[in-house]
């Protein structure tokens, strides 16, 4: 399986802290990817570099287009990160609170319109067309996803779940090819985390995604992922299948030290 | 190419005598910046919002200053002294009342709510006190002239940027080496943990008012005595220029906003010195630097990059 | 269907409108139309700065300095040229323009797309900080403008103002630059690039990561607002007739910024329900300027400045304890209307246990 997405020891220094450090990740399509480490390891801040709210002090990140042509995305806008095709959600649900759900994913298609701005208003024919195609995707997307039936509703109003997952939805609808989920199951019960890791698995199937996501929760972990990256200090300490890195030392003694502060 | 060549021109005409004159000038102009951008750039860096009545607070200041010495004939040391009071209690009250309120609400509200002070203080001032220039009562003792060599001096040219500097030193000494100092810098730094930590939020932030409205009494009083007349309007424009100085200078820096103030005060002066035919757009100068230092350093000379948490 | 059915109702009710713009034109007297004007107008500036301020989030308090733009190039070009030596009669016009003459629409087009230039001139820097310097940023460009028109004597005439422009006392034509307004905003906001707005305004960072071009929109809703403050701006000059520096303080900014804030921010028929209400009332409040006697008695409170001091009370009031406004973010619609003619009682107790 070919590369989608590649670091070349990407490092982001915050004034003197070094909260990355030469971070090296080869995401493979169609895998889901993890990354786990204890609290400020660096894991959001990998994510913010990945898609463009930070520039890396220094290092690259690579993408691979559908073409096979790998490029340098390192210091784009989110915005254009976001149309070449890698979403993403957030550690503290950022979604748009007081607009409807069907608002919120409805959002999540403007960024592939082509009309202007003057054939938007006039609601001229071309225009109309796309808004009808936006419509019947929302549409589709809603009903999948057992979202349609709420989606008057303002988002914020929704069962703390239920805003996690429509936040993966809006990512979804951007029609990525790379998803990443900043802890996607935080907050949730078991039975929750469990619907989700059958909901994460639905949707690469389904969309052909290759997913990356931070997360703390192990049977989660372990259980769906392809490959994990584990970070401590801004630093790689292990990679492997879920299997090496249970197995794996420096792996435990990394989260030892964090539960004793717990 | 016009502009150049009449610069060289005013450069080559202008004395020595001339030169300290505007320097003289520009310098006590850049002082009541400061004085004043001290007010914004503190309340900007513990509240993350634009005091918009704060010119307004410097207007009502001289206002005070003239119904002390002129309609009741207080002694005007003691005048001075008592519209510091007055004052600083006026920046408390609009704090406490249109500000408090809103603590929790979104930052446009809080920004509407100023702006509606500052309207309100104008208006009221429009009302009370009618709307004709009154004169800033004269104290002969700083306003006649000191002549040094050649130059003419107006004293009160010489005691602004001393007053100034005792204000900055004072202040400095508060913020950084009392309690309430450590509360204020506690505050700026991160709201949500000072609270947790204990500090009565409250309380710092009405400190954090009264003493930028006193530095504001400050400078309003020697703002009136070398500028006398006084109108409802008279905060509105030195206002917005005091916040720029403070933008300028890396918001909710107290040096920066020094600094800020120097650099508009001097380049305004300078700059109406050398293009004469400029002058009616003096007050155009300050804009066109923000807009410049907003590109080119958007946290201003002496402000600390901020990354918003994600 | 429903969507059929809400054009048509929008449809008639702008006919039947204009049916009485039509009646007001012939049948009231010039003072009333005025203030009819003076209300349409409003609404319109209102309107631009609800799509800056209410739906894209970003605070701009420049609406005063973009009506000046419109309005002086209304009073530059509209003045007939054999009156201009009249009118420019301390430094005469520069030859440049003084023999440009246009229709009003075309002024109003002109003044509209400069505005909107301009609006791009200081967006670039300033849209990519901070919202709040935002603020600052255009009510400081607000007074420049003034400086400019006041300085640049041969194209503005300076501070004596431009007279003699060819008067607008006519409700049909204000009416219909109001529809126009009205309705191209609504259709904006209603569609995509109005939800990438909306995005803008609840989360920068959120609406980014969705692909949106946080500067190009943001840019997009500063010149669009920019550019109807314009065309207000020059109905509002062609309303008064003459056009001078002083009517353009940045204080007139604070009337709209009343409208938006009391007809609810991020609400098209809140705005427009605004601006009447404020136009209307600042005319009713104009008896708290006159010295007024009840049962003989002077009543000391009332003399000039009183009636700014209660609109400063009222902004101030509507913010700290009514937030939200008339219409905070929802808007009149027709299902709405209807199911309250079918039902008023029921509608009401079902939004008073929502």
């Amino acid at each position: 399986m070919s590369t989608i997405l590649k670091t070349d020891r990407i490092t982001m220094r915050f004034g003197g802290v070094t909260a990355v450090n030469e971070l090296k990740l080869d995401i493979r399509e169609h895998q889901i990817v993890a990354l786990i480490g204890p609290n400020g390891a660096g894991k959001t801040t990998a994510f913010n570099m990945i898609t463009g709210v930070y520039t890396p002090t220094s290092g690259d990140v690579m993408y691979t287009l559908p073409s096979g042509e790998a490029i340098k995305i390192t210091g784009k806008r989110p915005s254009d990160i976001a149309k070449m095709g890698i979403a993403r959600t957030f550690q503290n649900i950022r979604l748009f609170k007081d607009l409807s759900v069907y608002e919120n994913v409805m959002i999540a298609k403007h960024l592939h319109l082509q009309s202007g701005f003057m054939s938007a208003a006039l609601h001229l024919p071309w225009y109309n067309k796309e808004q009808k195609a936006m419509e019947q995707d929302v549409k589709e997307l809603l009903q999948k996803v057992d979202l349609w039936d709420v989606r008057e509703e303002k988002a914020s109003s929704l069962p703390y779940g239920q805003q996690r997952r429509l936040e993966i939805v809006r990512a979804l609808a951007t029609g990525p090819r790379v998803l990443l989920l900043d802890e996607p199951a935080a907050g949730m019960n078991p039975k929750e985390t469990e619907e989700l890791t059958e909901f994460i698995r639905r949707i690469r199937d389904e969309y052909d995604l290759t997913i990356f996501m931070i997360e703390h929760h192990m049977d989660l972990v372990m259980e769906i992922s392809d490959w994990i990256y584990v970070l401590d200090f801004g630093m790689e300490i292990a990679q492997g299948t879920p299997e090496e890195i249970q197995n794996n030392s420096r792996v435990i003694e990394a989260y030892l030290g964090v539960e004793e502060d717990a | 190419m016009d502009f150049f060549s009449e610069f060289f021109q005013a450069i080559t005409n202008m004395s020595a005598t001339s030169l300290a004159q505007h320097v003289v000038n520009g310098v006590s102009l850049g002082s009541l910046y400061a004085l004043i951008a001290i007010g914004y750039t503190m309340v900007y860096g513990i509240l993350l919002m634009i005091n918009f009545a704060h010119g307004d607070i410097v207007m009502m200041a001289c206002y005070f200053a003239f119904f002390g010495i002129t309609v009741f004939h207080i002694p005007w040391y003691f005048t001075f002294i008592g519209v510091i009071i007055a004052t600083a209690l006026l920046g408390a009250v609009i704090e406490r009342t249109a500000y408090r309120p809103l603590r929790d609400a979104p930052k446009n509200s809080v920004l509407i709510s100023a702006i509606g002070a500052s309207f309100l203080l104008e208006n009221l001032a429009n009302y009370l006190f009618s709307g004709r220039p009154l004169r800033f009562p004269d104290i002969p003792l700083l306003s006649s002239n000191i002549e040094v060599g050649d130059v003419q001096i107006q004293a009160i040219c010489i005691v602004i940027p001393i007053m100034t500097f005792l204000s900055l030193w004072l202040l400095l000494h508060i913020v950084n080496h009392t309690k309430i100092g450590m509360a204020m810098r506690a505050v700026s730094k991160d709201y949500e943990i000072a609270r947790v930590m204990g500090i009565n939020i409250d309380r710092v932030i009405s400190i954090t008012f009264i003493i930028g409205s006193a530095l504001a009494a400050i400078g309003a009083f020697m703002w009136g005595v070398r500028y006398p007349g006084i109108t409802p309007m008279l905060g509105v424009m030195p206002g917005l220029k005091c916040f720029i100085a403070a933008v300028i200078g890396g918001i909710g820096n107290i040096k920066g906003a020094v600094i800020g103030g120097f650099i508009l005060g001097l380049g305004e002066v300078f700059i109406v010195a050398f293009f004469p035919q400029l002058s009616g757009y003096r007050d155009a100068f300050a804009f066109i630097v923000l807009i410049i230092i907003l590109f080119y350093k958007p946290t201003g000379l002496l402000g600390e990059k901020t990354t918003e948490k994600v | 269907m429903d969507k059929k059915r809400n054009m048509l109702l929008t449809a008639v009710c702008v006919v039947v409108l204009f049916g009485a713009a039509c009646f007001a034109q012939f049948e009231l007297d010039s003072y009333i139309r005025r203030i009819i004007n003076l209300c349409l107008i409003y609404a319109i500036i209102g309107l631009s700065m609800n799509l800056t301020n209410g739906f894209a989030g970003q605070f701009s308090l420049g609406q005063a300095g973009f009506m000046a733009v419109g309005a002086y190039v209304v009073g530059i070009f509209t003045v007939p040229v054999e009156l201009r030596e009249n009118v420019f009669y301390a430094v005469p016009m520069n030859p440049l323009i003084a023999d440009i003459e246009m229709p009003l629409w075309l002024a109003l087009l002109v003044g509209g797309l400069l505005s909107a230039l301009i609006a791009f001139l200081i967006g670039t820097p300033v849209l990519r900080l901070r919202g709040d310097y935002l603020a600052i940023a255009t009510l400081g460009f607000s007074e420049i403008i003034r400086i400019i028109i006041t300085n640049a004597q041969s194209f503005t005439n300076g501070a004596l103002g431009i007279k003699d422009i060819p008067a607008l006392n006519d409700v049909r034509y204000i009416y219909i630059a109001t529809a126009v307004t009205f309705l191209f905003i609504t259709a904006l906001i209603n569609s995509s690039y109005g939800r990438a707005f909306k995005a803008i305004r609840e989360d920068e960072i959120a609406a980014e990561a969705m692909g949106i071009n946080l500067f190009r929109h943001k840019c997009l809703a500063f010149m669009l607002s920019a550019f109807f403050a314009g065309i207000g701006g020059g109905l509002y000059g062609a309303l008064l007739g003459t056009v001078d520096p002083k009517n353009f303080l940045f204080t007139l900014t604070y009337n709209f910024l009343l409208i938006i804030v009391l007809g609810g921010m991020g609400s098209i028929t809140g705005s427009m329900l605004g601006a009447v209400i404020v136009t209307a009332g600042l005319e009713f409040l104009r008896i708290f300027d006159e010295p007024m006697a009840l049962f003989g008695m002077d009543i000391p409170l009332f003399r000039p400045g009183f009636r700014m001091v209660i609109f400063s009370i009222l902004l101030m009031v509507c913010v700290l304890f009514w937030r939200k406004g008339i219409m905070g973010t929802s808007e009149f619609t027709w299902d709405k209307f209807i199911t309250f003619c079918k039902n008023p009682v029921k509608y009401c107790l079902g939004k008073g246990a929502k």
